[in-house]
């Protein structure tokens, strides 16, 4: 039996990406499979009475090292922000190429803590900063000082004893680019290096938490439990700097969404299930309702989600609790199901539970998953504009649809904040700026671009259309990138006025690997990542569906 | 040291800034990043290119031909460069072509690199007493590396090189005697007992 692809028509959508969830794809999971068999060391940890001072971790193998250098600041409450515009945080990280020397940690001493005025080398590969939750460090301290392990209730509402506000990559601020890296042989898919980083940082936030306690009171001290440093996380603050990255990048996107769409084909298409399988699968989807059930929010609009996911999951047990194991195409089954009988946000979140029994479907996929961008950059300009017109009305007959005459359709603008050069949207009826609009009104200029082509004739050339029409040259690109990449484009409005940014964030994150979505408003979140995952010295050896194993 | 990442969003964004559409100013991002790569002074003459911009009004070129002359201004070397990646798979069958001025001809450089790539063919480049051989957008080879700003360049020559090999039939088979020296020499108990067909494999 062959299950055709899901139509990105179906899946490009922001409400439908905004339902993603982690899966065994996520870059974060991806990660610790490729490194756990890396050598992981401590290599410095000077830090005084307070927990300030410096730190270097490190993975190692064979000659190659990656150095994660801490520095942990003074802060004052009212310095602490999670806000991009933040100027200084409880810790600043960078990961080195190697293993950096006492000059090199001078010179990352003067820089990191700085942050986006700082300056970073080619021997640098991400960059990031960390504040702390106040909600529980704290209260950690005290419980540790005094002997006492905390309290799990508190710790698994909040997840995380650190947040970051940002990972850097990928040659900002100096760092090195990433065609340095992209040829290593341990380097197998996007954003491994950022997921390093972060998985350093989260060891140095319980080191850090242990030797502040210790100091605090040496006598009665007891250190973090293996087993609830386990259940911890590290937070990450997102706003809308992550949105862009989506839109300007639609053939790594393409290839995120199209490895998670071939799987899914793939394992309904499997005849036949045998019990273990069956098994692995159920077993990770009940012990993942704690997840759902310690996902905490404020947000109405995720409350919301939460409730529907966690009554349409039940529902899904009760169904499998009865279903015939031994029926052909079962996961196919179990899918059309789901289809008729479950709100979205369940579906996707179904679809990521199917892939835990297929490693062998899902593995080769991890590693097909980065692009190489600049080779499809190139407009092929000895093409027809009949052709490009077949394009536009194929992929985006949806999009053709909309009218941007409508004051709602064209409500908003994305821009770059001078202070922070960080993007922003903003309505253009209401603020200044929309003269400096940058180019991710996809929609909308695929829209012109339609007018203009059906206007042209058919036997013109891209080249020769291109001698009027270049003021939309950005969108005759991507239409020609779409011909090949099929879900490389949200195929929804991103300047609309029900556009929910957060769905753009949650898209990325997903993928990354992130739990826990907490909307702070429409344009930020916070989220949870590595929550559950192995300890360094604890990765040659650990259960890959460590994910679904909460605290409590 | 600014990152090629960086430079190619300065780039653009410069470019941005002084009013070109989006997708030219993403094609200025590419070349320039390619331009320092290649250890040219990409953004030392777009910088300069756009300090001038508003006060020289360049010409603007939009169809190539064999002959592209401009009697007084400097063509841009945005417009021509990008019309020249855009048209080259037709300009080939010229064989040759020429422009008079052209501003800042180390911008205009990059986006013929990026054409000896599209057409699949090493092109050719003189610009007054510098030349250039563009390899695919692989390389650059040329007699010009210094790291200055270039303001003009008064006769610019473009031949389309054929692919063709850079050594003649008879060093192939020298060459290829060398090579057959790796090679066992074959014998029927060789064909019997190594070869999977046998010695009859037409049957």
């Amino acid at each position: 039996m062959e299950v055709q692809l899901r139509s990105p028509k179906e899946i490009m959508k922001l409400s439908r990406l905004g339902c993603f969830h982690q899966s065994k794809l996520s870059f974060l999971r991806s990660f610790l499979d490729e490194f756990k068999d890396w050598n992981y060391s401590r290599d410095l940890f000077e830090l005084n009475k307070e927990g300030y001072g410096k730190a270097v971790y490190s993975f190692s193998k064979n000659n190659r090292t990656y150095s994660l250098v801490c520095f942990a600041n003074e802060l004052s409450e009212d310095e602490r922000s999670d806000r991009v515009i933040a100027t200084k945080w409880d810790a600043a990280f960078a990961l080195y190429d190697g293993i950096p020397n006492k000059q090199d940690i001078e010179r990352l001493n003067k820089n990191v803590p700085k942050q986006e005025v700082g300056r970073l080398s080619y021997k640098e590969l991400t960059l990031s900063r960390a504040n702390r939750s106040v909600r529980l460090f704290n209260n950690v301290v005290e419980n540790l000082s005094n002997g006492r392990q905390p309290d799990k209730n508190i710790l698994s509402k909040v997840g995380y004893l650190y947040r970051t506000t940002a990972v850097y990559g990928s040659g900002k601020f100096g760092l090195a680019d990433r065609f340095r890296v992209k040829n290593r042989s341990e380097i197998k898919g996007p954003f491994r290096l950022e997921m390093m980083l972060v998985y350093l940082v989260r060891q140095f936030t319980f080191d850090q938490i242990n030797h502040i306690a210790k100091n605090k009171n040496p006598k009665k001290f007891v250190e973090l439990d293996i087993k609830i440093a386990k259940g911890l996380g590290i937070g990450n603050s997102t706003g809308l700097g992550m949105a862009p990255f989506i839109v300007n990048h639609p053939t790594l996107l393409n290839n995120w969404v199209l490895a998670r769409e071939t799987i899914l084909k793939k394992i309904r298409e499997v005849e036949s299930i045998n019990k273990y399988k069956f098994n692995i699968f159920f077993t990770c989807l009940k012990k993942s309702i704690k997840n759902v059930e310690n996902w905490n929010t404020d947000s109405e609009f995720q409350k919301n989600k939460i409730k529907k996911l966690l009554d349409d999951l039940k529902k899904t047990i009760k169904y499998l609790e009865k279903i015939n194991i031994g029926q052909k195409f079962l996961f196919n089954e179990i899918y059309k199901w789901a289809e008729n009988q479950v709100c979205e946000e369940c579906l996707e979140y179904l679809v990521s539970i199917f892939m835990e029994p297929f490693d062998e479907i899902v593995n080769e996929f991890k590693h097909k998953m980065s692009s190489d961008e600049d080779k499809y950059f190139t407009i092929p300009t000895e093409r027809k504009t009949s052709e490009l017109r077949d394009i536009l009305e194929k992929n985006y007959s949806d999009i053709l649809n909309l009218d941007f005459e409508k004051k709602e359709n064209n409500h908003n603008f994305w821009f770059i904040s001078k202070n922070k050069e960080e993007p922003r949207l903003g309505s253009r009826f209401e603020v200044n700026g929309s003269e400096l609009e940058q180019p991710l009104a996809i929609a909308r200029d695929i829209k012109k671009l339609y007018e203009r082509v059906i206007v042209t004739k058919n036997s013109l050339s891209i080249a020769e259309f291109l001698l009027e029409n270049n003021d939309l040259r950005h969108v005759v690109r991507r239409a020609f990138i779409i011909e090949k990449f099929p879900y490389s484009e949200i195929l929804d409005n991103t300047i609309g006025k029900q556009l929910m940014p957060i769905d753009m964030l949650r898209l990325k994150l997903s993928f990354f690997g992130a739990i826990k979505f907490d909307p702070r408003s429409d344009k930020w979140l916070r989220i949870c990542m590595f929550q559950g995952a192995p300890l360094p010295n604890q990765l040659k050896n650990f259960d890959d569906k460590w994910v679904y194993e909460t605290l409590n | 040291m600014r990152s090629l990442s960086e430079i190619d969003t300065i780039s653009k964004r410069a470019l941005r800034a002084k009013g070109f559409s989006w997708g030219i100013s993403e094609e200025i991002g590419k070349s320039v990043k390619q331009l320092e790569l290649f250890g040219l002074p990409g953004l030392k003459n777009l910088n300069q290119y756009l300090k001038i911009y508003d006060q020289n009004k360049f010409q603007q070129i939009k169809l190539i031909s064999k002959n592209n002359i401009s009697e007084n201004k400097f063509h841009c070397p945005i417009s021509s460069g990008i019309s020249f990646l855009d048209q080259v798979k037709s300009l080939e069958k010229l064989k040759s072509l020429e422009f008079n001025k052209i501003a800042y001809p180390i911008l205009f450089l990059s986006f013929v690199s990026r054409a000896s790539e599209v057409l699949g063919k090493k092109i050719l480049i003189k610009m007054d007493e510098k030349e250039f051989m563009l390899n695919f957008n692989q390389s650059i080879f040329g007699n010009y590396s210094k790291s200055e700003i270039w303001e003009n360049s008064n006769t610019v020559l473009i031949n389309f090189i054929e692919n063709s090999n850079s050594f003649s039939e008879e060093e192939w088979k020298e060459m290829t005697k060398f090579a057959n020296e790796t090679f066992v020499e074959e014998t029927d108990e060789l064909k019997e007992k190594s070869a999977g067909a046998g010695l009859t494999d037409n049957d």
